[in-house]
């Protein structure tokens, strides 16, 4: 039922041809403001936090690839729980005999599957014609573990962020408005999860900080893994905090969901 | 078919609001929405829930649908409780919303159903045959390829009225099904609730102000205000609880004063017409005789009380302390 669920959210998200180009396009035109100004800062400053050129244009341009799809400064498809919270729609979705906070992560893996097939992949083609990007290097073996890692790395940074996300949207239970939530959210996200800079480039009292935050695996760790920058047991401990945030997260979120269902205040009748 | 299906006890709910009472204080009031409920309703039974806007009626409905929580009191459907239950009962129950939808807004309408199918895990045979029956009933044969938001409002409730009903529930909610609608799709809408009740035995409970689909559908109706049952009964019943009077209109031969006839008053006196109003419960015949040998009649016809009025005044006697709730 649930595959069934992400199928049409995809497809729900395919029907907005218009929406989907404006993405890409501000994506890529993102990418090469990012890229020049990774390359005047690279110039003075080469292997700052222990990137080299190549790899911190590729850093920006899967960062741009990514930003939709994980819905790094947007709520993904969780903005229409949040509408439907606002308005109290949501009361017809709890007539359901389905897990809410299930249902509502297949919608936003449809989202996903549906984002990573435009937006990721449209800016980082562009950004391999116009820079030189690193894509996995040296055995086939251990290319093909790469990529598979970074498949894993993706899904699992998915989930973080669909936890964080689920729990943010939640708080509309109590808060009804969101915006000023949201706006600090995405800032915080944007920030520690690394995006505008790989947070080995932060002084160390900020590093050390982001590296506690979930944000980082959102990230900075499915980034980290593509750029080859963990070892094999490396890789396995940063899949492993992973695993742990969306473990505490998903958990966390299914408190408070039940909590918020028991506190339904239905707007409008 | 006489098990009991619905059974509310003493049911209350109210919430806690805060008020602003100067800049930073604030003031907790609690309001009760529904102040003390008994009724049941039996399996197969179809109920019209009327009241005035803020009388309840929703936050009943959200408390057997089990997502509200009742403040106190017992309330059970098909013997388990809904909130804690919600899940298993959410299998077993339709709601409508009219001024909700479960629909998929941006899909074809037959994606939102196959969906349901899904979600309820409804056999292929079921859904077949009540996609048939829904689509035929209700005409959506044009409309299954349709993303939801090109419908029209009357396309997109029966839409709803369908998703509601591919699986088969036991119990069907609706909550103003044909608000906004224009009469022709009200029409269809009630033919089909009464075809579903003859034909499954779906129990249904109505929330509307239209009483037209009271009239139609309901051989019982509630009225319920400020979070109480005020009546509970038959449509007949309701004229006399609410001291309903029927109206003699007469054409005199001349412009006299108000007649003067024993057991009616003139309530309207326009030319030589005049409007006369007695009790419904009582014969016309009598007046109309005792009219005729008093004075020259030129024409006269009789008005059964309207509804809608009936239940206007009982709204507002309501607002007084009730007397007796004649029971079931």
């Amino acid at each position: 039922m649930y595959a069934a669920v992400c199928l049409r959210s995809f497809r729900r998200y395919s029907t907005y041809r218009a929406a989907t180009g404006a993405r890409v396009f501000t994506n890529t035109v993102f990418g090469f403001i990012l890229s020049y100004t990774y390359l005047a800062l690279w110039q003075v400053r080469p292997h700052l936090g222990g990137y080299d050129l190549s790899a911190a244009l590729t850093y920006v341009w899967i960062g741009q690839g990514l930003l939709s799809v994980l819905a790094i400064n947007d709520l993904g498809a969780l903005s229409d729980l949040q509408t439907r919270i606002a308005n109290g729609d949501v009361a017809v979705d709890l007539f359901r005999p389905v897990d809410q906070q299930r249902w509502w992560l297949a919608v936003d893996a449809g989202r996903a599957g549906y984002q990573l097939l435009t937006n990721a992949l449209v800016p980082m083609l562009v950004g391999g014609l116009f820079f030189h990007l690193r894509l996995p290097q040296g055995t086939a073996a251990a290319t093909v573990a790469t990529w598979a890692a970074t498949a894993v790395a993706l899904l699992l940074a998915l989930l973080v962020s669909y936890a964080m996300r689920h729990l943010i949207a939640l708080t509309g239970f109590w808060l009804l408005d969101l915006r000023g939530v949201q706006l600090v959210y995405y800032l915080v996200s944007c920030f520690f999860s690394g995006f505008f800079l790989p947070i080995t480039t932060f002084p160390p009292l900020l590093e050390a900080v982001a590296r506690a935050l979930p944000f980082v695996a959102v990230f900075q760790v499915p980034a980290d893994v593509f750029l080859q920058r963990y070892d094999a047991t490396g890789t396995l401990a940063a899949l492993g905090v992973q695993v742990a945030w969306a473990v505490v997260l998903l958990g966390l979120g299914r408190l408070v969901q039940s909590r918020a269902v028991l506190k339904v205040v239905v707007q409008g009748g | 078919m006489n098990e009991t299906l619905i059974e509310v006890e003493g049911v209350t709910k109210s919430f806690v609001v805060r008020r602003r009472a100067g800049r930073f204080r604030r003031t907790r009031e609690e309001v009760h929405a529904v102040a003390g409920l008994d009724f049941t309703v039996r399996r197969g039974e179809m109920v019209g829930y009327i009241g005035p806007n803020g009388a309840g009626k929703s936050t009943t409905v959200k408390m057997l649908t089990g997502i509200l929580l009742p403040s106190t009191g017992r309330l059970r459907v098909a013997g388990a409780d809904p909130v804690r239950d919600r899940v298993r009962l959410a299998q077993r129950m339709g709601v409508v919303f009219g001024q909700r939808t479960t629909l998929w807004w941006d899909l074809p309408l037959r994606d939102s159903y196959e969906l349901a199918r899904r979600i309820y895990r409804i056999p292929d045979a079921t859904y077949t045959r009540n996609l048939d029956r829904c689509v035929e009933l209700l005409e959506l044969a044009p409309l299954l390829d349709v993303p939801v938001r090109q419908l029209s409002l009357g396309q997109r409730m029966r839409g709803d009225i369908a998703a509601a009903l591919l699986h088969e529930p036991e119990v069907l909610y609706l909550d103003e099904p044909t608000i906004g609608l224009d009469v022709v799709s009200k029409r269809r809408v009630r033919e089909f609730l009464a075809r579903v009740n003859a034909d499954l035995g779906t129990t249904v409970l109505l929330t509307t102000h239209d009483l037209t689909d009271i009239e139609q559908l309901c051989s019982r109706v509630m009225v319920i205000d400020h979070g109480r049952v005020v009546y509970d009964g038959g449509l007949d019943g309701l004229h006399e609880q609410g001291r309903s009077e029927r109206t003699l209109v007469v054409e005199l031969e001349r412009e006299l004063p108000p007649v003067e006839l024993p057991g009616a008053r003139v309530v309207r006196c326009e030319g030589t017409r005049q409007w006369l109003a007695f009790p419904a419960s009582a014969s016309a015949a009598p007046l109309v005789a005792e009219l005729a040998a008093r004075y020259e009649l030129r024409d006269l016809s009789v008005r059964e009380p309207e509804i809608e009025d009936v239940i206007a005044r009982m709204y507002e006697e309501a607002e007084r302390p009730v007397a007796a709730v004649p029971s079931h």
